[in-house]
């Protein structure tokens, strides 16, 4: 047993954890399962940004998904009493069109498995990624980035203005 | 953990033992060592809390188990919460309940991975120090939130929501207050944030300019307001919610709150020490005197025990705010400042 060996077997238990509570959201009846079940599933993905020498996207994934976005869906569905007592269920089945659909986005998702060229980062200390980000992010790719900031101020400007209008 | 590992290699037959063996032993025994750490300084923060509070209300406190001051006051505490009855109310919801102090503690356990307390003495030097500190102590808010809505108990939810609004709401101006720093450094690794200090008292970045001296004040503040200590401690206002999103817990899960609590008012302080106050850096400046006296860990838990005390102290003379000073004060006032903070630390960088 040597590490690389080690490196793989942590990597499937990420692999493992990320997967079985992404199945625990689909799969789950009560919506605060799933949402519970998400933090493990963002914190398994950030585990293998690490693996692949991310470190920066990896924090950066735990920052923005765990402290922002699960956070706010689990303010959502705590608030919402009458949802987490909900017992969900569809009342219209099309077994016929749904196996299609899914049969073909699994052959579309194998066929882009077998093409796509894997890149193994290999167990290493990772680079420092964070200045090389910051200088493309300003340099190369300022307008994309600028446009993405106005767009949020918009949103969050539109957000406030939807709640006052309620208030009145 | 280079230093444990070296220390490893001084112990006879570590390298007659399979590789996976030799490969886990340093983080694991790093990993205990960090543990027994915490512990021991939850323990001493509960003791040294109950004894500032005693005293400035002109009371005794603890003074009787162990002889000395009741030092040994926390230790017996321990043990009786550990051997306590772990009682599940019928109503919660039983594996959310269970998983929630795990949930609350892992994350300060984790985040003392990048304290710097020497130059050689931090278990994992990453590149995104502060960052990776920050993505952390996200995962806390998950876990009082579990806490708080496991319980099955209107208090320990709206304890949990207001903990977590709280929190969420901090974190922006904390972040922001971090920037003035992280601009002048350049880099986000904790040990050379400290390097960029050394050198005595007029390097620290706490006086290095007028930004940054706010930003500490900043950081400090916003800081209580992320471990839940007065003057923001809504979440576990005793005379509204009992005792907020830890109502319904009782014995060892309990004490796992405690800990998380007493060991997240260290952790801030440390990374107060490490941005502004020189982290293991000396205080008397380099030309006085040229080689460090004191030892980096000692000089390191010093300056962060004295945060603690000032911690100690604002939470019996402040009263509490109320949840809509504490927003106004978090978005109104904290956050502007945040921002004029780094516009003028970068203006002063570029400059």
């Amino acid at each position: 047993m040597d590490t690389s060996l080690l490196s793989q077997i942590v990597f499937y238990f990420f692999a493992a954890v990320t997967l079985a509570s992404a199945a625990v959201v689909v799969f789950s009846r009560s919506l605060i399962y799933s949402a519970f079940g998400l933090l493990f599933t963002f914190f398994g993905v950030a585990a293998l940004y690490v693996f692949l020498g991310a470190d920066f996207l990896a924090a950066t994934q735990l920052v923005i998904y765990v402290g922002g976005i699960l956070i706010l869906l689990l303010f959502g569905v705590m608030l919402t009493h009458k949802l987490y007592d909900l017992n969900l269920k569809t009342e219209t089945f099309q077994v016929a069109p749904s196996v299609l659909l899914m049969l073909a986005v699994f052959g579309v998702l194998v066929l882009a498995m077998m093409q796509t060229a894997w890149y193994n980062a290999g167990p290493r200390q990772p680079e420092p990624t964070t200045a090389a980000i910051g200088t493309l992010l300003m340099k190369d790719f300022i307008l994309p980035f600028e446009v993405a900031s106005v767009l949020l101020l918009i949103a969050l400007i539109g957000a406030a203005m939807i709640v006052r209008r309620r208030a009145e | 953990m280079e230093s444990i590992r070296d220390l490893l290699e001084l112990i006879p037959y570590t390298t007659a033992l399979p590789v996976w063996v030799q490969a886990i032993l340093p983080p694991a025994v790093s990993a205990v060592i960090l543990f027994l750490f915490v512990a021991v300084l939850a323990m001493f923060a509960i003791w040294l809390e109950r004894k500032v509070a005693a005293h400035m209300q002109d009371r005794l406190g603890p003074m009787y188990v162990g002889g000395w001051h009741g030092w040994a006051q926390s230790i017996a505490d321990t043990i009786k919460l550990l051997l306590k009855e772990d009682i599940v109310p019928a109503a919660a919801d039983k594996a959310l309940f269970k998983a929630a102090p795990a949930i609350v503690f892992i994350p300060s356990f984790a985040a003392f991975v990048v304290l710097p307390f020497g130059i050689s003495s931090i278990v994992a030097d990453l590149n995104i120090g502060v960052l990776y500190l920050f993505a952390v102590a996200s995962l806390t808010v998950v876990g009082i939130l579990m806490a708080g809505w496991a319980s099955n108990n209107k208090y320990s939810l709206f304890g949990g929501m207001r903990s977590a609004a709280q929190i969420v709401s901090y974190e922006i101006p904390a972040a922001l207050s971090v920037m003035p720093v992280i601009i002048i450094v350049g880099s986000l690794s904790m040990q050379q944030i400290v390097r960029a200090q050394t050198g005595g008292i007029q390097n620290w970045f706490v006086f290095r300019n007028p930004f940054t001296f706010l930003a500490f004040f900043l950081y400090f503040i916003c800081s209580l307001a992320e471990v839940n200590r007065t003057p923001f401690d809504i979440p576990e206002a005793e005379s509204e919610l009992v005792a907020g999103y830890h109502t319904e817990y009782s014995g060892m899960r309990f004490a796992f709150f405690f800990l998380a609590e007493y060991s997240n008012m260290f952790l801030v302080a440390g990374i107060a020490t490490t941005l502004f106050l020189g982290g293991w850096s000396q205080v008397l400046p380099a030309q006085w005197v040229p080689k460090q006296l004191i030892p980096g860990p000692i000089l390191f838990f010093l300056k962060a025990l004295s945060l603690v005390f000032v911690q100690i102290w604002l939470r019996w003379t402040l009263p509490r705010l109320r949840v809509d000073q504490l927003m106004y004060l978090c978005w109104k006032v904290m956050l502007p400042l945040a921002l004029v903070l780094v516009l003028g630390a970068g203006l002063l960088a570029v400059w």
